[in-house]
């Protein structure tokens, strides 16, 4: 039986990539929807939902032709930034971002929806600005959502397959996930090297759950 | 001296529509250091006209000046900010910041350990200056944000409804404290009330809001 450690690395190095990359971007979405009353807004959101509802295959056969260098904007990004994103991680990194944004989005959207606006008044009539409330105020009572939106999303991309597939294809020690390497295992008949794989991603999920349900028990402050 | 006049429609809105109730119109000047006491009936127009005052939301039209300052003036486009303005507000879910003690609630409006140390003294809430909110009454709430309220020396107190949770006995003790200080700091005063107690007790001057329409003293 073989056992090879690398898929694990990637995962790790992709689930780190997306939860940074979408906790700023997330936060300030979240407070953005949160704060707009306005009526479009209900024909605008659906669309960061959208990755929960349609097909990871589907998801990543889009990105796959947008990103390509024949399409426009995959043709772009290689000629200005000579960012290769197909089959490539940097790729991969992007189609794990979008696929995972509604697991960041939903909690601390819900989070900033349940706060009070009295607390970003009481804030302003304090003399502090936006941005000070943000950082004093309003995130550390959005604290336990904020790590939810980052295991959710981490654990989300370590069991992420069809969107990474696509995307990322499976170049070992580059784009090939623990998912990937699991299935190829399975194709393979190696059912141990399979199960050695599987019992891992468990065992992280349940501590990224366990996690998430104590920080949510955990009182203020 | 703060004189204000303003016109602002309030409506009421669904998922679907927004229906105006009726017409805000109010002009009032208010002299330093008066206890102002608004009453009236649910859906008035009591907490709006407070919102205004603060900056927290604008008229369609109208002015507010502070003295020689102007805070707003419609036909000049002019909004000043509500971090912009001398004001205080308690509101009325009071608004205190949960995750911190008291003593900080205070720190945060302005870095002053001395003054609010004497302001929770003032509140009898030295003893809780390290307890959170949730470990805190409705009544200490209360005090902790009226004596955030006060932290930064305003010229214009603004309070919804601030003794609403308080017995009796604390109310009037709290009210008369807050009454000296006003004399002895001479700011104004602007409190919405459905007290007729409170009303007596404390205001100077006293306006009914009726309909958006300002109505002679009760």
């Amino acid at each position: 039986m073989s056992f090879d450690p690398v898929p694990f690395w990637v995962s790790f190095q992709l689930g780190l990539w997306t939860t940074l990359l979408l906790f700023p971007f997330s936060l300030l979405l979240a407070w953005g929807l949160a704060r707009t009353k306005a009526k479009w807004l209900t024909w605008v959101e659906p669309i960061f939902s959208l990755p929960l509802v349609v097909s990871p295959t589907v998801l990543g056969f889009y990105l796959l032709i947008f990103l390509s260098p024949s399409h426009p904007l995959g043709h772009f990004l290689l000629t200005t930034w000579g960012l290769r994103m197909v089959f490539s991680f940097p790729g991969m990194v992007f189609a794990s971002c979008i696929a995972g944004l509604p697991f960041f989005l939903a909690p601390l959207r819900a989070a900033f929806t349940a706060l009070p606006d009295s607390l970003w008044e009481a804030s302003a009539t304090l003399g502090k600005g936006k941005l000070e409330t943000l950082v004093r105020v309003i995130l550390p009572n959005v604290k336990p959502s904020l790590l939810a939106g980052c295991v959710s999303t981490f654990s989300h991309t370590l069991g992420e397959f069809g969107v990474v597939l696509m995307v990322g294809g499976s170049i070992p020690g580059v784009t090939k996930v623990v998912s990937i390497a699991i299935f190829e295992q399975v194709e393979a008949l190696n059912f141990s090297g399979a199960q050695i794989y599987s019992l891992v991603l468990v065992v992280l999920g349940y501590m990224g759950v366990y996690l998430v349900n104590r920080a949510g028990r955990k009182k203020t402050p | 001296m703060i004189h204000f006049a303003f016109t602002k429609t309030l409506t009421t809105s669904d998922q679907v529509s927004t229906i105006p109730r009726f017409q805000l119109e109010v002009e009032f000047v208010l002299r330093r250091g008066i206890f102002l006491g608004v009453s009236g009936a649910s859906g008035a127009g009591k907490s709006t006209l407070l919102r205004l005052l603060a900056g927290l939301s604008q008229a369609d039209s109208g002015f507010m000046l502070c003295d020689q300052e102007v805070w707003f003036d419609s036909s000049r486009r002019l909004h000043r900010s509500p971090q912009k303005r001398s004001l205080g507000f308690v509101f009325q879910d009071l608004a205190i910041f949960p995750h911190w003690t008291a003593k900080k609630n205070l720190l945060y409006a302005q870095n002053n350990p001395e003054r609010a140390q004497d302001l929770l003294k003032l509140m009898k809430l030295d003893q809780h200056a390290d307890s959170f909110p949730h470990q805190l009454s409705g009544g200490q709430k209360q005090r902790i944000a009226l004596a955030r309220a006060l932290m930064r020396q305003p010229e214009l107190l603004l309070l919804d409804e601030p003794f609403s949770a308080l017995d009796e006995e604390l109310r009037n003790e709290l009210g008369t404290e807050l009454r000296q200080l006003q004399n002895r700091l001479g700011f104004s005063v602007v409190m919405v009330t459905h007290s007729r107690q409170e009303i007596s007790n404390w205001c100077d001057e006293t306006l009914f809001l009726d309909q958006g329409k300002f109505h002679s003293a009760i």
